[in-house]
């Protein structure tokens, strides 16, 4: 089904009726309403992108339009399989994150929700970009957004500044990167379209140009991945930023980086992929698995934890595109099937980790707030202080650490499924990961946090140290207990809890829309 | 009669300043009153009449200057500038001297020198339009005469710049002997034609005086020494002026004499100009990392800048690309960096300090103007969607498209890889200065207010800093159709 200038409608809706209205609004309060508000339309529009999709390998909902002719440069844009859930969950994550931001953002309102919501279109524009230029366009507008987000609502404790800084120019060194790339590219094809790229592509013989090209390319996105050892900002950023500047940091932001190897990178590059940076990718993404575990299990702060599982947790996204890319032209049985299943188990882990991971940094901002520090030491016991909190978190945990039955399980099995097949020595270092990531996301979040006895001492000695607004409002004067989740907080986890179980119990409606474009871009490499 | 009719721009603003001069006479609130917009009038009359004559092409003055599309551009550009900085002036001038009107006729004659350099195609013409525009320049970079910064930016201009023009007039003296006696940039080419390439060592020394010259001219990197405190000297306007005006008659005049009348031995100034690009981009970026104050952070702004821009120049010898890419630049350029002085202008007219750190907490105290300025930086910092962006994409576009001829010009992608490394660096210290505008507390509440001419123009600056970014086609035609005059296809 063809709506016109659907796609349009969700991408620019967020700054047009958002954030320019937002700016010369005066009300706090209205202009919280109307942020969520407005938020809430590409999502409803996102929803009928959904259902109108026909599951198959083909672009849809195209929208062509010359821009600058002189360059060849236009204005188009078109989902497919891959983009589907990832406008999905770009449109879902805002409007939580807006959603649990109206209650927790108090100070300089207005700048916040104008920069979210431009943050907002500058995401859903790379995802529905078929023009390398305006994908380009895309890619920085969201950078400006999340330096101020992480810069100016951040945890002064966190250096929020000089990590805001660091995301912007660790992200740009990529970017720019990228940018002579792609004018490399357009000099040699003479198209920034995304689609013709890939067959004008195959003209272009110079290995040289090739290899520059790609490793241009690899380098943004590698960086917003990120891969190891690109990730250095990634834990700074998180910690600093704000708790809904984290959900969309995880959610979203990493995402941008694996989308762009799956559009650009393997329709585009096949052969360099396939002669060997498929395998370096594989190597890459196996360490980032393996480091990003034991990291994280070493970390004392929940958010640098949660921080360094997303270095762990994009490295099976990464594995699963890696061997993906590197069988290429492998005409073996049953390697096309795997090469499909773990292109396929790659994105739904990019979708899972958005919502599983984005719950988790959404779950521990909710932690802080009742006692401003986010060190698991300082916890213990929590399970029967707050049971609503313990519930959502046990949940979310678990399908992060890939427990059948939810969410993060299904996207895993595939890429294992699929990489076994095609790198079984990688495959199977790359299982230790999974291992490590149970034991510490059982040891350091339920264990240390939730289990034992709760030392009543501990935590009046905790409230101590708080505002008296803070305590009024999180925890109970008569028996100096922690607040459990009020209901606010309840709703903004709800729907991503209910995603982690669908998608646990019946992928195949995602895996449906997936799988279409994964065959497609498969067939498309060779 | 025809000839003067192809003239109009030149002789309204010779006759604008004239007027300006003759009305402060008569009476002196007059002049005061009437002088900024007489100047402004006479800019927009001057802008009518360079894009209505946009396309006639002739040589006049006996072949010593010419009327064609590229000056066509230049005329618009250097008018546009003029009349945003009558905007940018007109508080800053009536609250910090008596001398109103003269400003303004200066302003004008300035202009006027601007565009001369821009049509000159003869090296006597060049040299004396690059004198009229350096003695102009100085007098207003001293313009505060109480002040003794503004003395010192002044004397120290002047001294570097009497300099440089001495050692480009002996390089041109060098060009006139090599050539049997040519002042003409198109009898100079054809006299050279039958050289055999890159042997000729006069030569070669003639083009390294010559570009060591302009260099010292357009605040190049290794010539640039004048320009900090030249720049943190001058009255702001003058400063806003000075970054933006005479680099763009640089690049017009660099543009003529490399291309017109030195093609044949592109080789030996590629060579020469890569290395001067390189080093501005670099030098200009890391220095401007350590300044504390933001006129002087500009300064090193723009030469790094400059040197950007120049890689279009460098990329320019087999295609008309890269001076589209220039071309395209300046107007990015001219918007971005006018419209950045003209927010520290309104800003300082009320905190009265240049001090990075002063910007503290400005979101708090004038956030419209603070919203500007994160444009503008990203606009210099090459960020889309801004005009910089256009600008810096397809100079290094015409880097990687003259590269692709191989061989020597392989080195086009080292430098646009400079450049894109080069820009990265600089969102160092722009956003240094956002962190303080943003991050930091402010150190009063009070909020600043802006003067209506200021808020014009910034909110114009503002405006086409990003429908350049956003709609660039029309921008891009408009440099296409300017350098076909130098490109004739």
């Amino acid at each position: 089904m063809y709506i016109p200038y659907l796609l349009t409608y969700i991408i620019f809706i967020p700054t047009i009726l958002g954030t320019l209205p937002i700016l010369f609004m005066r009300s706090e309060s209205l202009i919280k309403r109307w942020a969520i508000l407005v938020s809430l339309v590409p999502l409803v529009l996102s929803v009928l992108l959904w259902f109108g999709f026909t599951p198959n390998g083909t672009m849809q909902q195209e929208e062509v339009a010359p821009w600058i002719p002189t360059l060849n440069i236009n204005y188009h844009l078109g989902v497919d399989g891959v983009s589907v859930p990832m406008v999905f969950l770009t449109t879902l994550l805002t409007v939580i994150a807006l959603f649990y931001s109206s209650y927790v953002i108090n100070n300089r309102v207005k700048e916040y929700f104008a920069l979210f919501l431009l943050l907002e279109t500058g995401m859903l524009g790379v995802f529905c970009s078929l023009d390398f230029f305006l994908f380009y366009i895309f890619w920085e507008i969201g950078l400006v957004p999340m330096y101020f987000l992480i810069g100016i609502w951040g945890h002064a404790e966190d250096r929020p500044q000089y990590s805001a800084l660091k995301f912007f120019i660790y992200t740009l060194i990529g970017s720019v990167l990228m940018l002579l790339a792609i004018l490399g590219l357009y000099f040699q094809t003479g198209t920034f379209d995304l689609l013709l790229l890939p067959l004008k592509i195959k003209a272009v013989t110079d290995p040289l140009v090739l290899n520059l090209a790609f490793w241009g390319i690899f380098a943004a996105f590698a960086i917003k991945v990120p891969m190891w050892p690109f990730h250095t900002w990634l834990p700074d950023a998180h910690t600093a930023a704000p708790t809904a500047g984290s959900v969309i940091l995880a959610g979203v932001l990493l995402k941008l980086g694996a989308y762009g190897f799956i559009r650009i990178l393997m329709p585009v590059f096949p052969g360099v992929l396939a002669s060997y940076a498929g395998m370096i990718i594989a190597v890459l993404a196996v360490i980032s698995i393996v480091y990003g575990a034991f990291v994280s299990m070493a970390q004392t702060d929940l958010k640098r934890l949660i921080a360094y599982s997303s270095v762990n947790h994009m490295g099976y996204t990464m594995l699963g595109i890696g061997a993906a890319a590197i069988a290429v032209g492998n005409t073996a049985p049953g390697i096309a099937d795997a090469r499909a299943i773990a292109l396929n188990g790659a994105v739904l882990q990019m979708f899972n980790h958005g919502i599983i991971t984005g719950g988790l940094f959404l779950l521990v901002g909710m932690l802080y707030e009742r006692a401003h520090t986010r060190r698991v030491d300082a916890f213990g016991g929590l399970a029967a202080a707050v049971p609503r909190y313990y519930g959502l978190m046990m949940l979310t945990a678990f399908a992060s650490l890939g427990l059948p039955a939810l969410a993060g399980f299904v996207s895993e099995f595939m890429i294992f499924r699929g990489a076994f097949a095609i790198i079984p020595g990688l495959a199977a270092i790359g299982v230790l990961g999974i291992v490590i990531t149970a034991a510490f996301i059982l040891w350091k979040i339920i264990q240390m946090v939730f289990l034992g006895p709760l030392d009543q001492e501990k935590y009046s000695e905790m409230e101590h140290h708080l505002t008296p607004q803070v305590v009024a409002e999180y925890w109970e004067r008569a028996t100096g207990r922690m607040k459990d989740m009020t209901p606010w907080e309840v709703v903004s986890m709800v729907p991503l809890a209910v995603f982690m179980i669908l998608i646990g119990l019946y992928p195949k409606p995602i895996i449906d829309i997936i799988n279409g474009a994964a065959v497609s871009i498969i067939n498309l490499m060779g | 009669m025809d000839q003067l009719l192809l003239l109009g721009p030149e002789i309204i603003v010779t006759a604008a300043a004239m007027l300006v001069l003759t009305v402060d006479l008569v009476s002196d609130r007059a002049g005061r009153t009437w002088a900024p917009w007489l100047t402004l009038l006479a800019l927009v009359l001057g802008i009518a009449d360079a894009a209505w004559y946009f396309y006639a092409r002739q040589n006049v003055f006996g072949n010593t200057y010419t009327v064609d599309e590229f000056l066509s551009f230049f005329r618009i550009a250097s008018l546009v500038i003029a009349a945003l900085i009558v905007f940018a002036s007109k508080e800053y001038v009536e609250q910090r001297t008596k001398y109103v009107a003269e400003f303004y006729a200066l302003l004008l004659f300035v202009t006027l020198s601007i565009i001369l350099l821009a049509g000159s195609i003869d090296l006597i013409m060049i040299f004396l339009s690059f004198e009229f525009l350096s003695i102009t320049s100085y007098i207003m970079v001293g313009y505060l005469r109480d002040d003794v910064k503004s003395s010192e930016g002044s004397i120290k201009y002047f001294l570097y710049g009497s300099v440089a023009s001495a050692i480009m007039l002996y390089g041109m003296s060098l060009l006139y002997g090599a050539s049997n006696g040519e002042t003409n940039l198109v009898r100079i080419a054809a006299a050279f034609a039958n050289a055999p390439a890159g042997t000729s060592n006069l030569i070669v020394i003639a083009i390294i005086l010559t570009i060591v010259g302009f260099g010292f001219k357009i605040a190049l990197a290794p010539f640039h020494q004048w320009s900090p405190e030249a720049y943190e000297g001058a009255p702001t306007p003058v400063t806003a002026f000075i970054s933006v005006g005479p680099k763009v008659a640089g690049f017009a005049v660099l543009a003529r004499v490399m291309i017109t009348a030195l093609p044949h031995f592109a080789s030996d100034w590629t060579n020469l100009l890569w290395a001067i690009a390189a080093i501005s981009m670099t030098l200009g970026n890391l220095v401007a990392l350590r300044q504390t104050n933001i006129k002087r952070l500009l300064a090193y702004s723009s030469i790094a800048q400059t040197g950007y821009m120049l890689i279009g120049i460098v990329a320019n010898v087999a295609t008309g690309e890269g001076l589209r890419g220039i071309l395209v630049y300046l107007i990015a350029y001219i918007f971005t960096n006018l419209g950045l002085f003209i927010a520290v202008i309104a800003y300082s007219n009320a905190i009265h300090s240049d001090e990075i750190a002063d910007y503290a907490g400005m979101v708090r105290r004038a956030p419209a103007l603070a919203l500007a300025m994160v444009i503008f930086f990203l606009s210099l910092a090459g960020i889309p969607p801004t005009a910089g962006f256009i600008g810096k994409f397809l100079v290094f576009g015409a880097a990687l498209d003259a590269a692709k001829a191989g061989g020597p010009s392989q080195l086009l992608i080292w430098l646009a890889i400079i450049g894109a490394v080069n820009s990265v660096v600089s969102v160092g210290y722009y956003f240094n200065i956002v962190r303080y505008m943003f991050f930091m507390p402010p150190k009063e509440m009070t909020p600043v207010r802006v003067t209506p001419t200021l808020n014009v123009s910034l909110a114009f600056a503002t405006a086409m800093t990003l429908l350049m970014g956003i709609v660039p086609q029309p921008f891009i035609t408009f440099a296409q159709e300017s350098v076909k005059a130098i490109f004739k296809s």
